[in-house]
């Protein structure tokens, strides 16, 4: 066979492949997740719903013949595009068109009768047909020169750009139609007016003193002093480490992975069981100074503790980064020129710094607004955007436009923290790093800053490491709060019992169930979300279409939404057909793959920088399409980043908290939220217990992923670097 | 006709954006032809190469590929084999592994593909290299290998995008020659890119100077140089002293410089080469003022400034030098001046 005649085989073969996918999903599978009421046809399908009255599902059955007949003629004319485009949006449309209680629109009603019944959502036909579709559109595309004519590309785009579209943007938009909709379930622009202007929402008494602030008043104050406090000890922790010779740099930059790794709640309690009321530090102050032990911890206090402990790591690794990437010769030519030590940091360091410090600020005020965690175990009364949503839908009272009011007033403060980030870096960024080598040594700092680094280090250093040390030895004595140290593994065997009876093993600890649930989910998800986020770097750095701007902002805007918002957002979109998927264990997996989509993007960005594109351009011209390319050439040689996304995206899985308490059921119930019912009760040691054994399976979890990718090729590519610029 | 024709451009034109990188170009290559993109960069050479490739696909215009439109075809579909600027090697397979992907991906049994290989190994004189990473070889040994990966298929062209540019400049003539026997070996269609206008001389059937997204002119090397179309052309193919004049009645006048040139009267402009520029210290005829004599080994070069430009000129070792400030007169043969404008 000729080259033309494999090419022409392989497109009539895929094509072939998604008109049977089409057929399968409208003659065969059931169309819906379970039969609408009233409806009996022979066949559960769209065929025999549609014979059976349900006549608005003609148009997708008849799309089949058409595009059969279309397709076998050209399927790269503007006429068979034309009539996939109108197939997909139909189904789309009439999805939404008949509801579970009878059609939007009177029309329908009295055109189609049956419609009066309503449908369920999608079921195995539905989402088969969607999935055919976008094929056939992608095909459709390709062949008229879309992505450079490579069909695998084309799909890829297509397919994700519909993921993110159902996923992430579907959403939003289902929350911000709920914020307008009122207590009768109209939809009205009063409401909305009414619940963003509320006195509970912007007042400012707790200045004026008596009363609480409004709650985005105490989402700002809490972020604006979390972000302060972390950035600031960063700062001095990454001066001391660049800047001094302090010798256990590798374990500082080690160690400042245990936040991610550290289950929410931990630090929460921790915190609790060192200064709550009955806490030991609380007890032994109030011992000495002869005081009525108090609730102080509880609030603004509490959660900025816990916060600046687990922001701390991150600013400091980003700080880490802009004092490094400073020029050494910067700072020798400034004192070359005459300036002392002092002078030369706040004239010259000083100000190549702020840039960074600026990134370091709003991230972990970013981070401080979505911490969902931290403020419902130490809130006490100081209620704070994430707590509010949680309680507006999962409290006493449950008032979804509320919550989605809320949770759009959150979204819009971290999308404004996101866009003064990039404002910001963007005009400001000194990069001093160059290829050139720079000779010169890094100064030292000034003998009085190095003096008020380590004075601020410590006292956060010896915080540290007593909240660790309650979170190690709490789960294995008796009871750490009441300082009763006796060792035992009572607690464990509450959570994890098990006994290897006649039948294999029996588990029968209170904590096997989440646990089962998170590793699966986990380990789902995980290499769903590298995927997604490799392919997605993959197609942003190397391919080339229209609208590819548009696609990469949308998927980094996806990361700037708060858990808190996608769980409401959830709530509000998938509770209802055309997609009904709540209470599964899908929804838990895909909400995790597309929050934690864009970590694994990144990664595969910064690799695909690292790697010569005409490697993929010499598999091409070799007759490999995009996913051949893909898997025999470029997954090879970013490996690395493949690991970072698997480990990131599993660790994050099994910690999330946010998103999931809102998405998690009886059926499926997730590690985290265990955890925060056994806070919520007061069983601290059971909570450590848990958190303590979830970061030990992440830790051998993390090893058996670096052992499963392996590093075996990893070597060559070292050698390979030196190969594609030839010192000649 | 048609199975003559190897590539065909129809009026194809490159945007990015509101950039248009190749401005409606037509041009057609002969099968077994080497023929040469050559210009300043930016000019449009490579995207016009890699619009051959499949790698742009055109904004609009045709390309055609032994007969066959394959303008929005994707660069896997097309029967091309390239050799990369950076060679491109897998760094992740040997250098039998990195020859036989090709004919493995478009669907040979693995052993056919590897004994495909190894022959075109051993006919490119790698023979025992076979189990070698691409890291373990010399730079000229990776070129070989990414030549070899190309022609391996058979492919209905082979391009060449700079291919010397990462080879030590004394090995360069050595290298260029090998592609041009292996070309001519093996009959096939090639088309190579390259900004240096020596090595675009050497190794080319025809040579196509791009300027701005547009063909400046197409001709062998030995057209371009002593017939340039342009200005442009005639200043990129070696060096050349650009003199504008007046034409009357078969002769080009421009100050004290008279020559006989054929052609409509008015304003015109000449080329003339610097090797064709004789000089004896005097007064008579057409005079200068030497401004400089540099030496260079294999010639003198003079700046001479005159009443109607500033000129270059080449000379001989076997002449004697002269020294700056010196008048000179300037013996210019009749067939020297090429009218470019």
């Amino acid at each position: 066979m000729t080259p033309d005649e494999i090419r022409a085989s392989r497109a009539a073969r895929e094509k072939l492949a998604w008109l049977v996918l089409l057929a399968l999903a409208v003659l065969v599978l059931p169309w819906h997740q379970s039969l609408p009421t009233g409806s009996t046809p022979l066949f559960p399908s769209a065929l025999g719903l549609a014979a059976e009255g349900r006549g608005w599902l003609w148009p997708v059955v008849l799309a089949l013949p058409l595009l059969v007949w279309a397709g076998f003629r050209d399927a790269s004319s503007r006429l068979f595009l034309n009539i996939v485009l109108a197939g997909f949006a139909i189904l789309v449309l009439q999805g939404f068109a008949v509801g579970l209680r009878g059609p939007a629109f009177d029309v329908l009603a009295t055109v189609f009768p049956a419609a009066a019944q309503g449908q369920t959502g999608f079921g195995w036909g539905g989402f088969v047909a969607g999935l055919a579709f976008l094929g056939l559109i992608a095909h459709s595309l390709a062949l008229r020169g879309f992505c450079r004519g490579d069909r695998f590309s084309a799909t890829a785009v297509v397919f994700i750009v519909a993921l993110l579209g159902l996923f992430v943007f579907f959403p939003i938009l289902k929350l911000s139609m709920a914020a307008f909709v009122g207590p009768d379930g109209e939809l009205a622009f009063g409401p909305f007016i009414g619940r963003v202007l509320a006195p509970e929402i912007w007042r400012l008494d707790c200045l004026t003193g008596g009363r609480r602030c409004g709650v985005v008043i105490n989402s700002l104050m809490l972020g604006i002093l979390a972000a302060t406090i972390s950035t600031a000890l960063g700062l001095a922790l990454a001066l001391i480490v660049a800047r001094t010779s302090f010798r256990f740099k590798q374990t500082l930059r080690a160690l400042s992975i245990l936040p991610i790794i550290t289950p929410p709640f931990v630090v929460g309690v921790a915190i609790i069981v060192l200064f709550g009321r009955t806490g030991l530090l609380t007890q032994f102050g109030a011992d000495v100074f002869d005081v009525r032990p108090t609730r102080w911890v509880y609030g603004l206090t509490g959660i900025l503790m816990a916060q600046v402990l687990a922001f701390t790591p991150i600013t400091f690794l980003v700080l880490l980064g802009t004092v490094e990437a400073i020029n050494p010769t910067l700072e020798e030519a400034s004192q070359t020129l005459g300036a002392g030590p002092v002078k030369t940091f706040f004239k010259i360091t000083w100000p190549l710094l702020r840039p960074g410090i600026a990134a370091a600020f709003l991230l972990a005020f970013i981070e401080s607004l979505a911490d969902f965690g931290n403020p419902i175990v130490l809130g006490g009364g100081y209620e704070v955007l994430s707590t509010r949503i949680f309680f507006a839908v999962a409290g006493a009272r449950y008032d979804l436009g509320h919550a989605a009011t809320l949770a759009m007033l959150l979204l819009s403060l971290t999308l404004i923290a996101f866009w003064l980030q990039s404002r910001w870096l963007g005009r400001k960024s000194y990069v001093t790093v160059t290829g050139k080598s720079d000779a010169g040594l890094a100064s030292t700092l000034p003998f009085g800053l190095k003096g008020v680094a380590w004075a601020v280090v410590i006292p956060f250093v010896i915080f540290t490491l007593g909240v660790y040390a309650v979170v190690l030895v709490g789960g294995f004595v008796h009871d750490i709060g009441r300082w009763d140290l006796t060792p035992t593994i009572a607690h464990l065997r509450t959570a994890f019992a098990f006994e290897v009876g006649t039948a294999g093993f029996e588990f029968y600890g209170s904590a096997w169930n989440s646990m089962k649930t998170t590793l699966l989910v986990s380990a789902i998800a995980a290499p769903l979300t590298t995927a997604v986020g490799i392919m997605t770097a993959w197609l942003v750095a190397r391919q080339d279409f229209a609208g590819k701007n548009a696609f990469e902002f949308g998927t980094m805007l996806s990361f700037a939404i708060p858990g808190t918002v996608v769980g409401v957002s959830y709530v509000a979109a998938f509770n209802v057909p055309p997609v009904d998927i709540t209470g599964t264990a899908a929804i838990l997996v895909i909400c995790f793959v597309f929050r934690n989509m864009p970590v694994g993007m990144r990664a595969g960005l910064a690799a695909f920088a690292q790697i010569d594109r005409s490697m993929e351009e010499a598999s091409q011209t070799m007759g490999a399409g995009g996913g051949v390319t893909l898997r025999r050439i470029v997954l090879p040689l970013v490996k690395p980043a493949v690991f970072t996304a698997l480990v990131y995206s599993f660790v994050t899985a099994m910690t999330a908290v946010s998103a999931v308490i809102f998405l998690v059921s009886a059926r499926h119930n997730m590690a985290t939220a265990y955890i925060m019912g056994r806070v919520e009760a007061g069983e601290y040691a059971l909570a450590i217990t848990y958190s303590t054994v979830l970061m030990i399976v992440m830790i051998v979890c993390i090893v058996l992923i670096q052992l499963l990718v392996g590093a075996r090729k990893l070597g060559r590519r070292r050698e390979f670097q030196g190969q594609i610029t030839p010192a000649e | 006709m048609t199975d003559e024709i190897a590539i065909e451009f129809v009026d194809v034109t490159k945007n990015y954006g509101a950039a248009v990188a190749v401005d409606s170009i037509s041009l057609s290559i002969a099968k077994g032809e080497m023929v040469t993109f050559l210009g300043p960069s930016g000019c449009g050479k490579t995207t016009s190469l890699r619009l051959i490739a499949g790698l742009e696909l055109p904004t609009s215009g045709i390309v055609r590929i032994a007969g066959r439109d394959v303008s929005q075809r994707a660069a896997s579909e097309r029967n091309v084999g390239m050799v990369f600027q950076s060679y491109a090697l897998f760094p992740h397979m040997n250098v039998l592994e990195n020859v036989a992907y090709g004919p493995m991906i478009r669907g040979e049994a693995k052993a056919t593909a590897r004994a495909r290989a190894t022959e075109i190994l051993e006919q490119i004189g790698l023979k025992g290299l076979s189990e070698r990473l691409p890291s373990e070889l010399s730079g000229g040994q990776q070129q070989r290998v990414a030549v070899a990966r190309a022609i391996v298929q058979q492919p209905d062209v082979l391009l060449f995008d700079e291919p010397l540019s990462n080879v030590d400049a004394k090995l360069r003539r050595k290298v260029r020659g090998e592609i041009r026997d292996l070309q001519k070996r093996f009959g096939l269609t090639a088309v190579y890119v390259t900004h240096d206008q020596e090595e675009a001389l050497a190794v080319s059937d025809r040579i196509v100077v791009m300027q701005a997204g547009k063909i400046a002119q197409i001709g062998t090397p030995r057209d371009l140089y002593e017939r340039p179309a342009s200005p442009f052309v005639a200043d990129f193919i070696g060096d050349a002293n650009l003199i504008s004049g007046q034409v009357s009645k078969g002769r080009f006048v421009s100050a004290d410089l008279d020559l006989p040139l054929a052609g409509a009267d008015g304003q015109a402009q000449i080329s003339l080469r610097p090797e064709r520029i004789g000089l004896t210290p005097g007064d008579a005829g057409p005079v200068g003022t030497v401004r400089s004599c540099t030496y260079l080994g294999s010639r003198w070069e003079f700046e001479i400034e005159t009443g109607f430009a500033e000129l270059l000129a080449s000379r001989p070792m076997t002449e004697a030098p002269i020294a700056p400030g010196t008048r000179v007169s300037l013996n210019i043969p009749d067939t020297a001046p090429i009218r470019v404008a």
